[in-house]
């Protein structure tokens, strides 16, 4: 039980804390996708004259 | 955490009851001029003859989008005097006293470093540094430089708003070709009428915050003959735009109903006095500067469709 009664304040801060966070979880969730994609495709390989040697 | 604390942030909370919201962090980055940008730089993309991953396609325009945005931020960072005078950017974050001005700052060059690395990172290193010549453009050389100082102010910040199609393209080939400069062409000579109609019935705004428009420089009557000389010029490159390699017949159709109608407006922009549009209201004005909206937006609609249809052998010319 809280001791106070929340402040309309609290909860607009409430609101942006939760923004930032998903918008953190957003940019994870982005850089994982993107290295997926691009390692999956096969961008970061390295040329195959190197590989043979 | 002692009650000592509690209390203590209680007081601090207590003496910012205007704190911004997430919603007004998110204003900053205006939201309506980047749903322009979002759109531009998708048609830009997909009219590319290099197919790019969905996802890949998604982050480069997400990233453009954020770019864009970024640049908005610092814009209203550097105009925060301006858009205090002006009714119709009053309600703005910072004028609002919501943000401080250094917090826009601070968060335009945040996401403008950002949006530059992840779009070279996604997708090639060109398109990242063009985000960051963009950016630099509408940030410094029109907000810092050309806004307040020449009434072509409009003509040369035009410029910056019509990169987006031109990064989307690169970040679809990593090079470039005439046809995103088509598309750059249509944004930035579509720009100064669509601004300028705005101007002349919101005309009291700007007088007031002492920008340098046409209407304030050389004159109301001077300012509807400009009108009607870049939308002839537009006309004319919307309709050549046709028979390149992002045009087709859906555009060439779609190009030459609303340019007909746009030069109809123009003409008869031209042709009224204030007087006469003080009589109505702007009428003639305000109805031009809603049909510049649906213009760029059908005309690059029409891009975008011939180039989607494209795989079926519908689109373009072929």
């Amino acid at each position: 039980m809280s001791l106070r009664q929340p402040h309309e304040l609290h909860k607009r801060r409430h609101g942006r804390n939760l923004g930032v966070a998903l918008t953190l979880a957003a940019f994870i969730v982005i850089v994982f996708g993107l290295t997926v994609v691009k390692v999956t495709r096969g961008d970061f390989e390295p040329p195959r004259d190197e590989v043979s040697n | 955490m002692s009650d000592a604390s509690i209390n203590a942030s209680t007081a601090q909370s207590a003496g910012r009851e205007d704190e911004a919201s997430f919603g007004d962090y998110f204003a900053l980055l205006k939201p309506r001029v980047m749903s322009l940008v979002v759109f531009t730089a998708l048609v830009g993309l997909l009219a590319a003859p290099v197919p790019v991953h969905p996802f890949i396609g998604f982050c480069a325009i997400l990233f453009i989008a954020i770019g864009g945005g970024a640049s908005g931020a610092l814009n209203m960072w550097w105009d925060a005097d301006i858009d205090r005078v002006m009714k119709r950017t009053k309600g703005r974050p910072i004028p609002a006293g919501k943000i401080e001005p250094g917090e826009a700052m601070a968060l335009g060059l945040a996401l403008s470093g950002l949006s530059v690395i992840m779009l070279g990172l996604a997708t090639n290193v060109f398109a990242g540094a063009f985000l960051a010549f963009t950016i630099f453009f509408y940030a410094v050389v029109y907000t810092m430089w050309l806004k307040r100082s020449t009434p072509q102010n409009i003509v040369i910040g035009g410029a910056a708003g019509a990169f987006p199609p031109v990064i989307g393209w690169i970040a679809a080939t990593g090079s470039m070709s005439v046809e995103p400069w088509l598309m750059f062409a249509l944004t930035f000579m579509w720009t100064p009428p669509h601004f300028w109609a705005l101007a002349l019935f919101m005309r009291s705004d700007y007088d007031d915050a002492g920008v340098p428009m046409l209407t304030v420089t050389h004159g109301r009557r001077a300012t509807r003959v400009h009108i009607l000389v870049y939308t002839i010029l537009l006309a004319l490159l919307a309709v050549g735009t046709s028979f390149s390699g992002i045009g087709g017949p859906i555009y060439l159709a779609v190009a030459l109903v609303l340019n007909a109608l746009f030069l109809r407006g123009a003409w008869r922009i031209w042709r009224r006095d204030e007087v006469m549009s003080e009589a109505d209201n702007f009428k003639v004005e305000r109805g031009f500067f809603k049909l510049s909206l649906l213009y760029l937006f059908l005309h690059f609609g029409a891009i975008l469709a011939e180039a989607l249809l494209k795989p079926y052998g519908l689109g373009g010319w072929s």
